[in-house]
């Protein structure tokens, strides 16, 4: 579903990305593990075409298309989501509003999902307040999935959907996930691909996963099972994988 | 203070510019037109005129309105109350019919700030005077239009609003010129009392020509338990505007609040403020403004003046600028004279945050779409307060102004 070939990319002429290669098929998901200050962040924003991460060097295909060159919401439109890690405040703009768009822009808008989504995040509290502003931690997590399913894309990217989640709406939060991602259905089935960074890894007790990917220093060094890799992680630290690099 | 007494003063600061704000010279206007004939119902207007009251939230369908006050150029052509416990006239007539009138006459302004006031004194062309009757509550507005048909003209209006002990008055007002007007100088003197128990709220908005000059002058007495809430759109161009509304809150518990929401594009130049006087203790001040340029100039004031005890107060201005050109300066001031009072403000002037277009195009919006949907969400100030359907004119006007902004 997503390719990503050869990837350099700089921000502010400093080098985020060096030579990331990726490849995530339809149906899978992937986990996305390293240090802060890695890359993590920067490589779905590149991927959704924040204009700040510039390409110098590679390219992003979406079902073969080269989407390199694409505008966000040209990204957004062709089935590409995200959830953001720090999604800004936009005052005056309402989550219900925010939902509405995601609707009326994939093509299907109707009033009576709104709430059916918000209760299943138990997210209607918030669907009255201006988009993030106050929203706690947590909230702002859930609202940006709650974005999600009203946008409903193919391709989705998670960052940290885990982090600053109580232990009881990370249950909801990876029952959204599994439905975002069509996981109820065999592989094969799946019209869904997933790219999902984590830290602690909580969310794998929730969502099952295929493959996971290390970044360190702007570059993926390995993939593997994403809960060995943890375990390693946890472990060794990040250090373990630097010396399994020489 | 006699008339005769009045009078000296404005003569005296006949020639005293005003405090802020480009100056005008006031004999480049004319003081003369032709009266216009009184008419029936607002239905009578000529679409052309009905359309230019529209747009400034006068409606010609009386339905949903309380009362109607119509003066074209220096002609009162329209005044009635639908409703019992109102009143509505020229405040010339007014003044006329009852002597007491002359103790809210230049109380809650002075007739010698400036020589805008002196000329509302010494060349007044009526102006409206509004009163809800002890205990009366309308919940329909009241409705006040305010229309200049001739180029280079001066209008100056002199406007009383009393709401009696207990009683509560929605009023909206819409000042606009004729199709076809280019130049003009708009003074309106506006006078609130507010008694005991009593609340006010007064929406005002302005849809002026390219090149007209406005100085409203206002001031609003509030006593015990009283509420006025005043709510001003100016989103059409202007060549100069300079207001600085002033409320006193005399009475305990006395409640202000002003909600402002102004666009200046190139060519406009507007000084806007509202200042109110914490007097009693209790009492509270709210002042919101949003402000927008696209080329013109804004200076957005707000002063707060905390007198005794248990007072709040805040003020917030939110600035925009889309272009360029233009600027907004944004001027706001806290003055705390007693102890255990509570004032604070805050102020924000730039652009549109460029990550707030991303968020909105990441999902689905064009950078274009995006900048509306941001620009109508800054604009969205929450009034409350105020029946419905003056806040969709509210939100009316806003939208109009709005459509030229991208
Ligand atoms: N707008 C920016 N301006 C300057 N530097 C930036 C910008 N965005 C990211 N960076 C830098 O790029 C590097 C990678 O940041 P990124 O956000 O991709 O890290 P991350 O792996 O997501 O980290 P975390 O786990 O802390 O979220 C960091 O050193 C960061 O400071
Ligand atoms: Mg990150």
């Amino acid at each position: 579903m997503i390719e990503v070939k050869n990837l350099t990319v700089s921000i502010e002429d400093k080098r985020v990305l060096k030579d990331v290669n990726l490849h995530i098929a339809q149906g899978e998901t992937i986990v996305l593990l390293g240090p802060n200050g890695s890359g993590k962040t920067s490589l779905l924003k590149t991927i959704i075409g924040i204009p700040e991460y510039k390409v110098e060097s590679g390219m992003i295909l979406f079902s073969g298309k080269d989407i390199t060159k694409l505008t966000i919401d040209e990204r957004a439109r062709l089935g590409i989501g995200i959830a953001f890690q720090r999604p800004p405040a936009v005052r005056g703009v309402k989550l219900k509003d925010m939902l509405r768009i995601c609707m009326e822009k994939r093509g299907d808008f109707k009033e009576e999902k709104i709430n059916e989504f918000a209760q299943k995040l138990n997210l209607f509290n918030c669907l009255d307040r201006d988009i993030n502003l106050g929203f706690s931690g947590g909230e702002i997590k859930r609202s940006e999935l709650l974005q999600l399913l009203a946008q409903n894309p193919d391709f989705i990217m998670l960052d940290e959907p885990d982090s600053g989640v109580d232990l009881v709406s990370i249950n909801l939060v990876g029952k959204v996930i599994n439905e975002l991602l069509e996981k109820e259905k065999i592989a094969r089935e799946r019209t869904k691909a997933g790219l999902i960074i984590t830290h602690a890894g909580f969310i794998l007790d929730y969502v099952n996963t295929d493959r996971g990917c290390i970044m360190l220093n702007g570059t993926i060094i390995c993939s593997g099972n994403p809960r060995d890799l943890l375990e390693d992680i946890r472990s060794k630290g990040y250090e373990g994988c630097i010396r399994c690099l020489r | 203070m006699s008339s005769v007494d009045v009078r000296e003063r404005a003569k005296k600061a006949e020639k005293k510019p005003s405090a802020i704000g480009p100056d005008i010279d006031l004999n480049a206007y004319s003081v003369e037109v032709k009266e216009h004939g009184k008419i029936q119902k607002l239905k009578n207007l000529s679409g052309e005129v009905k359309e230019k009251a529209i747009s400034v939230g006068v409606e010609a369908v009386e339905a949903c309105r309380s009362g109607s006050f119509f003066q074209m150029d220096h002609s009162v052509i329209l005044s009635s109350a639908y409703k019992s416990g109102l009143e509505v006239m020229s405040s010339t007539e007014a003044l006329k019919k009852y002597d007491w009138l002359q103790d809210y006459w230049w109380k809650a302004v002075n007739v010698d700030a400036d020589k805008y006031t002196a000329q509302a004194e010494l060349k007044q062309n009526h102006g409206y005077f509004l009163r809800a009757l002890p205990g009366a509550k309308v919940e329909f507005p009241l409705q006040a239009c305010l229309y200049m048909t001739q180029d280079g003209l001066a209008q100056n209006v002199h406007n009383i609003i009393i709401a009696e002990e207990g009683s509560e008055l929605h009023i909206i007002t819409g000042c606009t010129t004729a199709p076809g007007v280019r130049t003009g100088l708009h003074i309106g003197v506006s006078e609130f009392y507010v008694k005991r128990n009593a609340m006010v709220t007064f929406t005002m908005i302005h849809n002026w020509a390219e090149d007209v000059e406005v100085r409203p002058r206002t001031g609003a007495i509030v006593e015990d338990n009283g509420i006025f809430l005043s709510n001003y759109v100016c989103m059409k161009p202007v060549k100069t505007l300079q207001m600085y509304p002033t409320a006193y809150c005399v009475g305990e518990n006395a409640n202000v609040r002003f909600n402002t929401i102004l666009f200046a594009r190139e060519g406009s130049n507007m000084d806007v403020g509202g200042r109110v006087f914490l007097r009693a203790k209790g009492s509270r001040a709210e002042l919101v403004t949003r402000a927008i340029t696209k080329g013109g100039d804004i200076v957005t004031r707000g002063h707060l003046i905390g007198e005794v005890p248990g007072i709040r107060g805040h003020l917030e201005c939110r600035g925009l600028i889309l272009s360029e050109k233009g600027s907004i300066h944004a001027i706001p001031e806290l003055e705390g004279k007693a102890n255990n009072i509570d004032m604070s403000h805050e102020a924000a002037v730039g652009k549109i945050v460029e990550e707030e277009i991303q968020y909105l195009m990441a999902r689905g919006l064009n950078s274009e779409e995006a900048t509306s949907v941001i620009i109508g969400g800054f604009l969205d100030v929450e009034i409350k307060s105020i029946p419905e359907h003056l806040k969709r004119e509210i939100k009316k006007a806003v939208r109009m102004g709005e459509e030229r902004l991208l």
